[in-house]
């Protein structure tokens, strides 16, 4: 099975500022001075920003939309009706109308154009205009095959999203996760893929056993998930490019949680003998396996720091379920959570600033993020059931799946602000999501 | 909280003895209707009928079997909220379940540990594998060979009631003992 297609994309910074032969000329600003939306803002107003449908072919259109729904979601953006466009064929070779496009509060725009290449690969170049400084501040070139239009329009969100925001963007990115099927008593739920937004959705098992816990390595080809069957549970490691999927090896009692180091060379995974769950890593080249805890306790949902010399995990340890720190061969055992309620699904974010973990408590679930050391913890979302977070590669947002009293669980996404809680683009049942970092 | 553990199965044979005799009430006597008829005005004929066809018949299960384990000694024990501690209620069930097991060597056993939905898939998975192991360890304490036994865990992915009520919350925290082989 060959889910991803190749996409061949050349990244060229075109000239900006000089669109045009009268162009407005005008630096590049490659520093973030002009950086305008400041993210870790409490209250943000989203800006005002027009996708102008890219001219020469029939995508151009929907490129532009794609552009559209993904800056919108972000929260940080507002994207202007093309109802209200004044103009709708500006390319890549003229400049805007300025006047006309502050005339209805485009403080940003973005234009664009569509070639064919002989050989069949669309060549698009866009431009980001700033209308009250009248200059582009971004221009970009880059090709694909044209079944890959949606990763152009993914890259240019990502191009845009951070020259705005001076952060990188989450666009051009897949989310693997659970889908659910069937009744409460029978459900069926089956691995699977799909772009961040939505788009492509693709079963990567046949609903034929339980899947659970699925996530990437950081290389983003590479998938680790746990699978429940009468007869015991497996740990798998699939590459979603060639379709080979193989065990970490036989335990002699349940195996689960797995999660990749940073460098995709380990994986930190629970095992149970006996009754009790110790967490234990696996070097993926030599095979070997320590066990890094031994206390009597639950020890499960291990998830290392980005440079991967720390663990967090969830222990009961102390009495009820709470999050732990420890070195990453096992020493230095420290708790982190002290608030009050049950702490589970502890993950370290990709900046190492965070970690989110779902919260019980008084009978509802919680999305919240704390300091690596504990403070500062924030509720991020509540319901009758929040649980399992997985972060963006640019720690701006956080997935999760949510489920009503007597539903079936959908993906959601919060900011790290807890300012925009909203349901994912995925219209059927989904849980246990796990982000990609950004695609090459 | 008591649990009554064989409910289901006899709520089930109920059942069904409830719609055999519904299928007999749809055939009711055209004289029968309390409103027009005074009691006593009919008066029974001379002679007496049977009805034919075979009379009832109590068919006993099958000692060894399957459904022997699960309606006369019970497959499922209940645990409190995060606890995988035996309840007092649960030994009688176990008890009775390591003596069927005694009594037929031969059978062998997959114990599932299961929780509610009040609780995160991966801590529950745990949670689920210590429940199977407390009741391994007391069918074991009570002459069960350790041979015969496998557990798992399905944390919350297997819940017996769909419903999201405490009484629901409570038929989902189990270990249900499920009959792998060597049943008659």
């Amino acid at each position: 099975m060959r889910v991803i297609a190749a996409l061949a994309t050349a990244l060229i910074l075109l000239g900006a500022g000089s669109a045009t032969a009268q162009g407005q000329p005008g630096p590049v600003p490659n520093s973030n001075d002009d950086v305008v939306i400041d993210v870790n803002a409490g209250n943000i107003k989203p800006v005002p920003i027009a996708i102008v449908p890219f001219s020469g072919a029939a995508r151009g259109s929907d490129i532009a939309q794609v552009i559209s729904a993904n800056l919108q979601r972000s929260g940080l953006f507002d994207p202007i009706d093309p109802g209200a466009f004044p103009e709708t064929d500006i390319g890549a070779a003229k400049n805007p109308l300025f006047p006309s496009w502050k005339a209805i509060n485009a403080q940003y725009l973005v234009s664009g154009s569509i070639a064919t290449a002989p050989d069949g690969r669309l060549q698009v170049k866009f431009f980001l205009w700033d209308t009250s400084g009248e200059q582009s501040l971004l221009g970009v070139e880059m090709s694909a095959s044209p079944e890959n239009w949606r990763r152009i329009a993914h890259k240019i969100s990502d191009a845009i999203y951070e020259k705005l925001t001076g952060e990188k963007g989450y666009f051009d990115t897949r989310i693997v996760f659970v889908a659910e099927s069937g009744g409460r008593l029978n459900r069926i739920k089956r691995l699977a893929i799909m772009d961040q937004d939505g788009a492509n959705p693709s079963y990567l098992t046949d609903g034929s056993y339980i899947v659970m816990s699925p996530r990437f390595s950081a290389n983003s080809q590479e998938i680790t998930y746990m699978a429940l069957r009468p007869t015991g549970s497996s740990v798998y490691l699939f590459n979603i490019e060639t379709g080979r999927q193989e065990t970490i090896g036989r335990f002699p009692g349940m195996v689960f949680a797995p999660r990749f180091s940073p460098d995709g060379a380990r994986v930190a995974f629970s095992a149970e003998k006996g009754g009790n769950s110790d967490v234990w890593v696996m070097d993926l080249r030599s095979r070997s396996q320590a066990r890094l805890t031994t206390d009597p306790g639950i020890d499960t949902s291990p998830s290392f720091s980005p440079n991967g010399s720390q663990i967090v995990f969830n222990s009961d340890r102390g009495g009820s379920p709470q999050l732990y720190v420890m070195n990453g061969d096992g020493s230095g055992v420290r708790r982190i959570s002290y608030g009050s309620g049950r702490y589970t699904t502890p993950v370290w974010s990709p900046d190492g600033k965070f970690i989110a973990f779902t919260k019980q408590e008084g009978g509802v679930f919680h999305i919240g993020v704390m300091r690596p050391d504990g403070s500062d913890e924030r509720i991020l979302t509540t319901s009758y059931l929040d649980e399992g977070p997985t972060w963006a590669p640019n720690g701006r947002v956080i997935m999760f799946s949510r489920a009503t009293s007597g539903g079936a669980p959908r993906l959601w996404t919060v900011d790290v602000t807890g300012r925009i809680v909203q349901p994912a683009p995925y219209q059927s049942s989904g849980s246990d999501p796990a982000w990609s970092p950004l695609l090459d | 909280m008591t649990f009554d553990t064989k409910g289901a199965a006899r709520l089930a044979l109920i059942a069904v003895a409830t719609i055999s005799l519904a299928a007999c009430a749809t055939k009711k006597p055209s004289g029968y209707d309390s409103g027009t008829t005074t009691p006593g005005t009919t008066t029974p004929g001379t002679t007496y009928t049977p009805p034919k066809g075979p009379g009832p018949v109590t068919s006993s299960l099958v000692p060894g079997s399957t459904q022997d384990f699960v309606i006369n000694v019970g497959d499922f024990v209940y645990f409190d909220l995060d606890s995988y501690t035996i309840r007092d209620d649960a030994m009688p069930v176990l008890d009775a379940q390591a003596a069927w097991l005694r009594q037929y060597p031969a059978v062998t056993i997959r114990i599932e540990g299961n929780c509610d939905e009040r609780g995160t898939s991966e801590y529950n998975l745990a949670l689920g594998a210590r429940r199977a192991n407390s009741v391994r360890e007391y069918l074991v304490s009570r002459g069960v060979s350790a041979a015969r036994i496998t557990t798992i865990s399905f944390g919350k992915e297997r819940p017996v009631d769909p419903g999201s009520s405490e009484e629901a919350y409570q038929r989902n925290r189990n270990g249900h003992t499920v009959i792998t082989g060597g049943a008659r």
